[in-house]
């Protein structure tokens, strides 16, 4: 009996190695999103576009609507920015952007270098709104249902393969559940 | 050229490991003379290869061969030279080369340091040191290796060495850091060779002894230097995160602690043989798994290198066989423990087996912190907690403190049996004391009593006095204080010195955790701040240039209780190649208390925003971390270590006895250290 | 000695390092110049800006990253202070949108209880452990009495040959 004591030690160890493998195939580092199935938070702000008269979220879409986290700064929303175009230019989905921790005027000149594949980006200079959605850095890409509820985030920069496999279906099923009896 | 040399040295290392790691074990089981010889040659031979290989990665740095990949990842044709070399330990495969080569160096000491004892036992430590090095060198031939050519197309230059490790502190963390990690795989074949040999006794325990402690204390010095370089380098005055980096070697220590002392028993009382041993492989297992979570990607850390599951498979196979295979092996060769006896309910050796099994409790639950975060997002379907700092606090410190009042009473007591009564007796006037000066030291400094501070000052008199007062007992009848320190066992002192470094670390540690103040504010030129006694005239700042970088010096008049103290200069710095800009802070660092200052930024209105610092104690923390490393290094050199060398190589040799060492060993003293 | 005074010597010099007067160095913390009624309000901040996690660092809390999202996160925090909310206020709002990862220490939930009393539970088994051992050790007199006078005898002659002078 006593012998079977000393066999605890490698019977410990062997579970810990079997944690230790299943771990190395998680990823520590995407922080899901606790927003999912929340409602948007309110916010008053104006956008790059008209920076006079602000939005609410009375002024987003009806439909689902993909909502990108965007700064001039940021080198992976360049790259993501055809992306974006070409879905504004076939029509595929409505696209607001958020102009996050940006100086509007540099927001202005980035759209028309690029092309704006936006509807129009709200103003997040202080990053509060950001934080209201649990932003931590751009990009970020959020699909938002109809009546304003987050219902899927994508945390980093979306390239076609991307787009293709997990944006894409994700905004089908979102459709799917508020789609006219 | 010369880059392949170096991969071809390392190659050659790796085949002397396997030739080692084979050859000197099967004949140390068979009796074969010739193979057993043959320990000492191959391990001197992995070592002039690793240290080649070592030596050419350097030389690849030193004259810019941006050629090799890693060099041209880490190195800079700007980068100053002292940073140059130590570019080599800047990232994963010049790092893990480091730390091969040290176990390198210390397969070569114990190849030289082992005269007194039998060649078949050294061939057996020497051999699984091998299959160890095998394992590292392998690694890197197949997944690391730092020679990875880039050509045809060299780059022009490097990337540069990060930023953060272009710092003094980067020059002797890691190495000493590695020095003691590593350290703990002699000890670790110490026990398998015991299994291996059934040779299970307190010879070996009295041979195993030195190797510990002097890792141990090298460990202690590397773990302190990276609290001490997190602590200026971070600024806020943190200097231990419980990262996920930091704390396999905390577990490391921590079972190395309790390794030590169960050395202690059985060397001295020849019980809790398998406690040792399996101590010994777990103390091994937690380096291992430092090198797994540092290199794999498993977590997230400020530490960690950059991931790859294939590297984290290989590792993670590795320590399956090493650490899986030892505790087998200790699972079917380990004398069962039923043949424990000889002590008292109430004795040293309760006492120290008490403290061992809170040194293991506080390493599994630091383990269960650092891991938890992994198994919650695995058995969430990927939700992800964090464990943090609170966390392992609210754990680790409850358990300290029980662990020190055991320390206390362990070290007065007697070996088999101590008399409730003669503790008493010893300790009495040292727990009232205790008590006493924890109440009234912080009312009599600070005027406000704090409950905290109370504690932590109670615990850390209970180990002082108790050193007192057993010193005290040692000499009473000595005709002088000094004939009777000068006639306390080496061993002892330093026993006494190391329980001293770690009161000092407990009081440094606590205290300034509950008296360190801080205050922010935005100054305009002219303007002061007052901090506790202490009054910081900001006098504006002025432009410098460096050598690359520009910055805005800041000078702050200080002054103490209205006195004037010293000047300070903080910069904000821009460095001008990489565009970045620094905040240099400006340290006093006392023995009492440390100042600092953090510059902020400047605003539009020509104000800056500053945060001043005071940080009692903290010094402490470092300053008993060298007192605990001084003291087990003076424990090592103890004569009973070297007489016995001595003894052996004049003729005696080998020291292959059973039982207990007291009684048959004219030369060894019987001190209760 | 000289192993000693080799090592006496390196520490020596580390401990007169450790020791320097003033030195610079460069940091990573974040500086804010929030001015605060009273020092328990700053007292609060800091203690929060450490319980939280940077969600954009690799594991830093709030106060060691500067710049980013932790600058704002801090912002608001003083903001919230200043407000009059309670420490559980602010707690609620960085978990609503942040989540537990926001949390150094972590919330004591069905799914964590493992965690907070995992090393309760190792320390009453290393207790029942020691316990264990006590009640198995046995002091030499018991032992010595428990042989019969044979092996008594021969425990005595034994005894005679291991203080013999060798």
């Amino acid at each position: 009996m006593s012998r079977l004591k000393l066999f605890v030690p490698v019977g410990v160890f062997l579970v810990l190695a079997l944690l230790l493998w299943r771990g190395l195939y998680l990823d520590p580092r995407t922080l899901p999103s606790v927003l999912i199935d929340k409602p948007l938070p309110e916010f008053e702000l104006p956008t790059v576009e008209m920076a006079a008269a602000t939005v609410s979220k009375d002024d987003l879409p009806d439909e689902p609507f993909l909502l990108n986290i965007w700064g001039s700064y940021c080198l992976p929303c360049l790259q993501e920015n055809p992306i974006f175009m070409a879905a504004a230019e076939q029509d595929l989905v409505p696209i607001v952007g958020v102009n996050y921790k940006d100086k509007p005027h540099l927001a202005q000149m980035w759209l028309e270098d690029n092309g704006s594949p936006f509807d129009y980006s709200i103003v997040d200079e202080d990053g509060r709104l950001g934080i209201n959605l649990g932003v931590y850095g751009a990009p970020e890409t959020f699909i938002v249902d109809g009546n304003g509820v987050i219902r899927y985030k994508h945390i980093g920069v979306i390239d076609y393969q991307i787009w293709e496999t997990e944006i894409m279906p994700a905004l089908a099923a979102v459709r799917a559940e508020t789609a006219p009896l | 050229m010369v880059p392949e040399l170096g991969h071809f040295a390392l190659i050659l290392s790796f085949c002397l490991c396997v030739i080692l790691g084979t050859l000197p074990l099967i004949g140390a089981s068979t009796g074969n003379r010739l193979w057993i010889g043959l320990a000492r040659p191959l391990t001197a031979g992995v070592f002039v290869f690793l240290s080649l290989s070592l030596v050419v990665l350097g030389y690849s740095f030193v004259t810019d061969d941006f050629s090799v990949a890693f060099v041209a990842q880490h190195s800079n044709s700007l980068l100053p030279m002292q940073y140059k070399i130590t570019a080599v330990w800047g990232g994963h495969e010049g790092s893990f080369l480091f730390w091969t080569w040290m176990l390198g160096g210390w397969m070569l000491a114990v190849a030289l340091f082992s005269k007194a004892m039998p060649d078949d036992f050294v061939a057996r430590v020497l051999g699984i040191m091998g299959i160890i090095g095998a394992g590292y060198t392998l690694f890197m031939i197949m997944t690391s290796n730092p020679f990875d050519r880039v050509l045809p197309l060299a780059p022009l230059d490097g990337v540069d060495l990060n930023s953060a490790l272009q710092d003094f502190g980067f020059i002797i963390h890691p190495p000493s850091l590695y020095m003691g990690y590593v350290g703990f795989s002699v000890v670790f074949a110490f026990a398998i060779a015991a299994l291996l040999s059934g040779r299970l006794d307190a010879a070996w325990a009295r041979w195993s002894r030195p190797w510990a402690n002097t890792a141990w204390a090298i460990l202690t010095i590397g773990i302190a230097l990276g609290s001490w370089w997190a602590y200026y380098e971070l600024g806020w005055g943190g200097w231990w995160a419980w990262d996920p980096v930091e704390n396999p070697p905390m577990i490391n220590w921590l079972l190395g602690t309790a390794l030590i002392h169960s050395l202690a028993v059985t060397e001295k009382r020849g019980v809790f043989k398998s406690w040792t041993v399996l101590l010994a492989i777990m103390a091994f297992a937690a380096s291992l798994l430092g090198t797994f979570i540092t290199r794999s990607g498993l977590l997230t850390s400020v530490h960690a290198f950059a991931s790859d599951p294939t590297r984290g498979v290989y590792i993670l196979g590795f320590l399956g066989f090493v650490v899986g295979g030892s505790l087998l092996l200790f699972a079917l060769r380990a004398p069962l423990m039923k043949s424990e006896f000889g002590f008292a309910a109430v004795s040293r050796e309760v006492f120290l087996l008490a403290n061992n099994i809170i040194l293991v409790v506080a390493s599994a639950a630091i383990l269960l912190g650092t891991l938890y975060p992994m198994i919650y997002q695995a058995v969430s379907g990927g939700e992800l907690l964090s464990v943090g700092p609170p966390y392992f606090n609210t754990i680790f410190i409850p358990l300290m403190a029980i662990l020190v009042v055991f320390l206390g009473m362990g070290s007065v007591s007697r070996w088999k049996k101590t008399s409730v009564a003669y503790l008493k007796k010893q300790l009495l006037w040292v727990a009232v004391g205790s008590v006493g000066l924890g109440v009234a030291l912080p009312l009599a400094v600070t005027l406000e009593f704090s409950f905290g501070a109370t504690i932590a000052v109670t615990l850390g008199m209970w180990i002082i006095l108790g050193i007192v007062q057993d010193i005290r007992v040692k000499i009473a009848n000595k005709p002088t204080v000094l004939a009777g320190l000068r006639s306390l066992a080496v061993s002892y002192l330093g026993m006494q010195i190391a329980h001293l470094g770690f009161a000092v670390i407990l009081l440094g540690a606590t205290l300034t955790s509950i008296y360190s103040s801080e205050k922010s504010v935005l100054l305009n030129a002219g303007e002061s701040v007052d901090l506790g006694r202490y009054h910081f005239n900001f006098q504006g700042t002025e432009h410098l240039s460096g050598p690359n970088y520009e910055a805005e010096r800041a000078t702050f008049e200080v002054l103490k209780d209205g006195e004037y103290l010293e000047m300070l200069y903080p910069e904000k710095r821009l460095y001008t190649a990489s565009m970045s800009p620094s905040t240099e802070m400006a340290i006093d660092s006392g023995f009492w208390r440390d100042l600092f200052i953090t510059l902020g930024d400047q605003r539009e209105s020509g104000a800056w925003s500053m945060t001043v610092y005071i940080k009692p104690f903290v010094r402490w923390v470092w300053l008993g971390a060298i007192l605990m490393a001084l003291g087990g290094l003076v424990a090592v050199t103890d004569k009973r270590y070297r007489r016995l060398k001595a003894r052996a190589l004049s003729g005696a040799k080998g020291d292959a006895t059973d039982g207990p060492a007291q009684g048959r060993d004219k030369d060894y003293q019987p001190v209760s250290g | 000695m000289s192993r000693t005074i080799t090592g006496t010597t390196r520490l020596s010099v580390l401990f007169v390092l450790l020791l320097t007067a003033v030195m610079l160095s460069p940091v990573q913390a974040a500086v804010d110049a929030f001015a605060f009624d009273t020092p328990e309000q700053q007292e609060r901040f800091r203690h929060l800006s450490n319980e939280f996690r940077c969600p954009m660092c690799q594991n830093t809390n709030l106060t060691g990253s500067s710049g980013g999202v932790a600058e704002d996160l801090r912002r608001e925090i003083y903001m919230m202070i200043m407000e009059g909310q309670t420490d559980e206020e602010i707690t609620r709002f960085m978990l609503d949108r942040y989540g537990d990862f926001i949390l150094y220490r972590p919330r004591l939930t069905g799914e964590t209880i493992l965690l907070w009393f995992g090393p309760l539970l190792f320390l009453l088994v290393g207790g029942w452990v020691v316990m264990g051992i006590i009640r198995r050790a046995r002091p030499v007199e018991r032992v010595a009495a428990e042989l019969d006078t044979a092996e008594q005898e021969r425990l005595r002659k034994l005894l005679e040959k291991v203080d013999e002078p060798h």
